[in-house]
């Protein structure tokens, strides 16, 4: 084989969710009535990239084979925070944007040391502390209100030379300083290898702990951003339980619609970002074509069942039956 | 003792007084071991002999409960793989290793991936990779491919790369060959002999015999987990290793076997050439009514998945099954279990396969049996307990109640639940896979008993024992496998236990049975 096919096949589910996404967005813009213009972009890009963070954030996770329910309530409450915080000076809402990233981290501490050292499954480990979180985002705006720094929000939401949608550019940015060294490290790579077989990462003596540590670390960090953003497009915090609940759902969802195995081991979070983008667009699809929101949740879950029958193939040539239970 | 440090006398690797404990089992008891370097080092015994407890031990995988080791001279110990390997020290493990998700390269290079500025090196590594796998005579595997992807055979070619990544002063092979086509094995011995002209001290375990006769310079038997003797290779015949490698303290008592006419009745079960993947090829034999047939070999020479074949468990698999003369399919154990079939396995994992731990004797004991005891649907509730405490009676299982979980009872108990679940059943024929493996003795005199038991009344049993003593006493016949297909077949006075061995070592043994 050459050494593209090798990389095809290395790229094959982010490939796909990049092909969904550009095929949905080409229907989408050549359905709208204004066309392919900077605003038409910069409103898609700012409703994709909420869920993208928040994607990338469970990506993490699941390539070490664990799931993260909580991505969604720290989402909500760095949102809450930053209706607080982010305001005010220059300095005071560096300052904030600071803590909320810090909160976000301490979340994502919190996951690592209960699924590591607590030994409970990611799933329920993650499901009490998405409780706690959202309890305390209530506790911080029991009411939808607050405010942020209009001037910083609006650069971020805003367009770069008039055309380029910054908040584009903040995610690649993000890709760029947070994913890419974490996918070369020797820790990303234990935490691949830990994902894939935790038995044979044990025998080739990797660090498992640390491994997932900082992958429920960055986690934490990720969906923090995205809270920092859903603030800078509403301009308010509001602990909103459907809100946190559809975004861990819909990161899950991306994840798998962008290639990344959920049993761990396999996929990018460039693939996932695709997924979120894709699955952003089914909504919009609906909007240029007329049809009642109501469809957009049915919608959503067809497209997603085709996308995950698609992988589920290679069960056909399961051999032992045993190891369909593997 | 006193050793001194700087001794220019002291061998490269020395282990002595090591003993190991699992629970009441002793893996290693009081073993001692010298490795000198630029020499083929073999060891040999039988199963359970210790020989895997010694090199995990090496490798730093488990912990000695007791002994010392000492390198140059100087005391070690290790409390990871790591720290063995950074000692030098690897172990080529058989394909337990390598992460299936991830490529050639990453995986030779993963314990210590070369860097630059913090992330890994990608063009580096796979230099890395491309001279390992030269080393390791593999330059036709793409460091690029995955792991996954490769066949058996060329992952253990990946293993040894990997290992000699490291760089190690002593390399462990553990059945390394096992997998391997004889192309592949040729290749790894030039590899291996290579390696030894570089100064390195190789640690070659296999049951293969001829191969260690081809490959060593001198070997060590183990037996009971203690090093019986140790002489250089060549210098002992295959019947006096295979002597060595018998002898045990206890000996079971078995129940007498009753002459088994040669009738002209139909078998109860008869397999036809059959096969499965690279796994089984060509198994033909016939298992009588009231006939408790033996399956033995080596561990892993298809045993296990000539059960789950004709449980219902593989799909593919070429040949056909006859039970009472009738040509079946086995589709699901379901299909296997059912009242026209008549088929159980008793699996070897009772903990996962066999029973459902946090759930009551009487729930476990009645699942596979639901069907006998409801009407529509409905569980009659007298029906159950009167055949679950018939079971228990027949069995005698001691359990201070049938509302217990099942994990309460011991081992031995455990697995006469599992037993008797199957026999509520009433199966006409019955797999066993290594049943009283980690079973204390008087349990396992019980299982034989009831083996005999249902064998006179008319039940056929195929029987998979690791332990060569069992399979003599329980068995009227016994089917050697070796790589998947009936190497030979013994019976009666044949069925001694130096014929078993030699058989499963697919030597020739002078005396042995009819060839198969």
């Amino acid at each position: 084989m050459s050494e593209w096919r090798f990389w095809l096949n290395e790229q094959r589910g982010m490939l796909m969710a990049v092909g969904i996404f550009f095929v949905m967005f080409a229907i989408y813009v050549s359905n709208h009535p204004a066309g392919l213009t900077a605003n038409v972009v910069q409103t898609a890009s700012n409703k994709g990239v909420l869920l993208a963070f928040v994607a990338m954030a469970q990506t993490l996770v699941v390539i070490t084979a664990g799931i993260d329910l909580s991505v969604g309530m720290i989402f909500i409450l760095t949102n809450a925070l930053a209706s607080w915080l982010v305001i005010g000076s220059p300095l005071e809402t560096g300052f904030g944007v600071a803590a909320v990233l810090a909160t976000g981290l301490a979340c994502g501490a919190l996951n690592g040391l209960i699924v590591i050292y607590g030994r409970l499954q990611p799933i329920v480990a993650t499901i009490a502390t998405g409780a706690v979180f959202f309890g305390i985002a209530l506790l911080l705006r029991p009411f939808p209100g607050g405010s942020v720094n209009e001037d910083l929000a609006d650069m971020m939401t805003g367009k770069i030379f008039g055309v380029v949608p910054s908040s584009l550019v903040a995610l690649v940015a993000v890709i760029l300083v947070v994913w890419v060294p974490f996918s070369r490290s020797v820790i990303g790579r234990a935490a691949y290898a830990t994902g894939s077989s935790e038995i044979a990462a044990y025998m080739s003596s990797l660090p498992i702990r640390r491994a997932k540590f900082t992958a429920y670390l960055l986690s934490g960090l990720l969906a923090a951003t995205g809270g920092l953003f859903l603030t800078f497009f509403t301009y308010t915090g509001e602990a909103a339980l459907a809100s946190g609940n559809a975004y861990t759902l819909f990161s899950i969802a991306s994840v798998v619609l962008g290639g990344v195995s959920l049993f761990g081991g396999r996929g990018t979070a460039i693939g996932a970002v695709f997924g979120a983008l894709a699955f952003r667009t089914i909504g919009d699809l609906l909007f240029v074509f007329d049809l009642d929101p109501l469809w957009q949740p049915l919608f959503q879950g067809v497209v997603l069942l085709v996308a995950v029958s698609l992988s589920a193939f290679g069960l056909f040539r399961v051999r032992n039956r045993l190891e369909w239970f593997g | 003792m006193i050793t001194s440090a700087t001794s220019a006398a002291a061998p490269l690797f020395q282990m002595d007084g090591v003993s190991k404990h699992y629970g009441g089992v002793r893996a290693l008891e009081n073993a001692a071991l010298t490795v000198e370097p630029g020499r083929i080092h073999s060891i040999l015994g039988e199963n359970g002999a210790g020989k895997s407890t010694l090199i995990k031990i090496m490798a730093g995988v488990v912990a000695p409960d007791d002994g010392r080791m000492l390198m140059d001279g100087r005391e070690v110990t290790f409390r990871s793989p790591a720290e063995a390997s950074a000692a030098g020290i690897t172990c080529v493990f058989q394909e337990l290793s390598l992460i299936p998700d991830l490529s050639v390269a990453d995986n030779i290079c993963i314990a210590r991936p070369p860097r630059r500025f913090g992330l890994i090196d990608r063009q580096a590594q796979r230099a890395i990779a491309e001279e390992a796998l030269a080393r390791a005579g593999a330059n036709d595997i793409h460091p690029r491919m995955l792991v996954k992807n490769l066949p058996l055979s060329r992952r253990q070619l990946v293993e040894i790369a990997k290992a000699l990544a490291w760089k190690p002063r002593i390399l462990i092979l553990d059945e390394a060959t096992s997998a391997l086509t004889a192309a592949d094995v040729a290749n790894v011995f030039s590899v291996l002999m290579r390696l030894r002209s570089e100064g390195l001290a190789l640690l070659y375990i296999s049951h293969r015999m001829h191969e260690i006769a081809e490959l060593s310079d001198e070997c060590t038997v183990f037996r009971n987990g203690h090093n019986v003797m140790s002489f250089a290779a060549g210098t002992r015949s295959n019947g006096e290793i295979v002597e060595m490698m018998i002898g045990r303290e206890y000996s079971n008592a078995f129940p007498p076997k009753p002459e088994r006419a040669a009738g002209t009745a139909t078998p109860a079960l008869t397999c036809r050439k059959l096969g499965w993947l690279d796994r089984l090829r060509d198994i033909s034999f016939t298992l009588g009514k009231g006939e408790v047939l033996g399956l033995g070999g080596l561990d892993g020479q298809g045993q296990r998945e000539l059960l789950l074949a004709l449980f219902g468990v593989l799909r593919g698999t070429t040949g056909s099954v006859l039970v009472d003369g009738k040509a079946v399919t086995l589709t699901s154990p379901a299909a296997a279990i059912s009242e026209q079939i008549g088929i159980a396995l008793i699996p070897e994992d009772r903990k996962t396969e066999g029973l459902m731990l946090p759930m009551t004797v009487q729930e476990n004991l009645s699942f596979s049996a639901l069907d006998q005891v409801s009407r529509g649907g409905v569980i009659n509730r007298k029906d159950e307990a009167r055949l679950i405490d018939e079971m228990i009676q027949l069995l005698s299982i001691k359990t201070a109640g049938l509302d217990l979980p099942v994990a309460a009872l011991s081992g031995g108990n455990q697995q006469k639940v599992v037993i008797a679940k199957w026999l509520m059943r009433k199966p006409k024929i019955i797999l066993l896979n290594d049943p009283t493996r980690g079973i204390d003795v008087a349990t396992k005199h019980e299982i034989y008993l009831l083996l005999r038991r249902l064998a006179d009344s008319g039940t056929a049993i195929l029987f998979y024992s690791t332990d060569y003593d069992e399979l003599i006493g329980c068995c009227n016949r016994v089917l050697v496998l070796y790589d998947g297909s009936v190497a030979r077949e013994l019976k009666g006075s044949a069925m001694t236990e130096r014929a078993l061995i030699a058989s499963a070592l697919n030597v020739e043994d002078g005396h042995a049975g009819t060839p198969a």
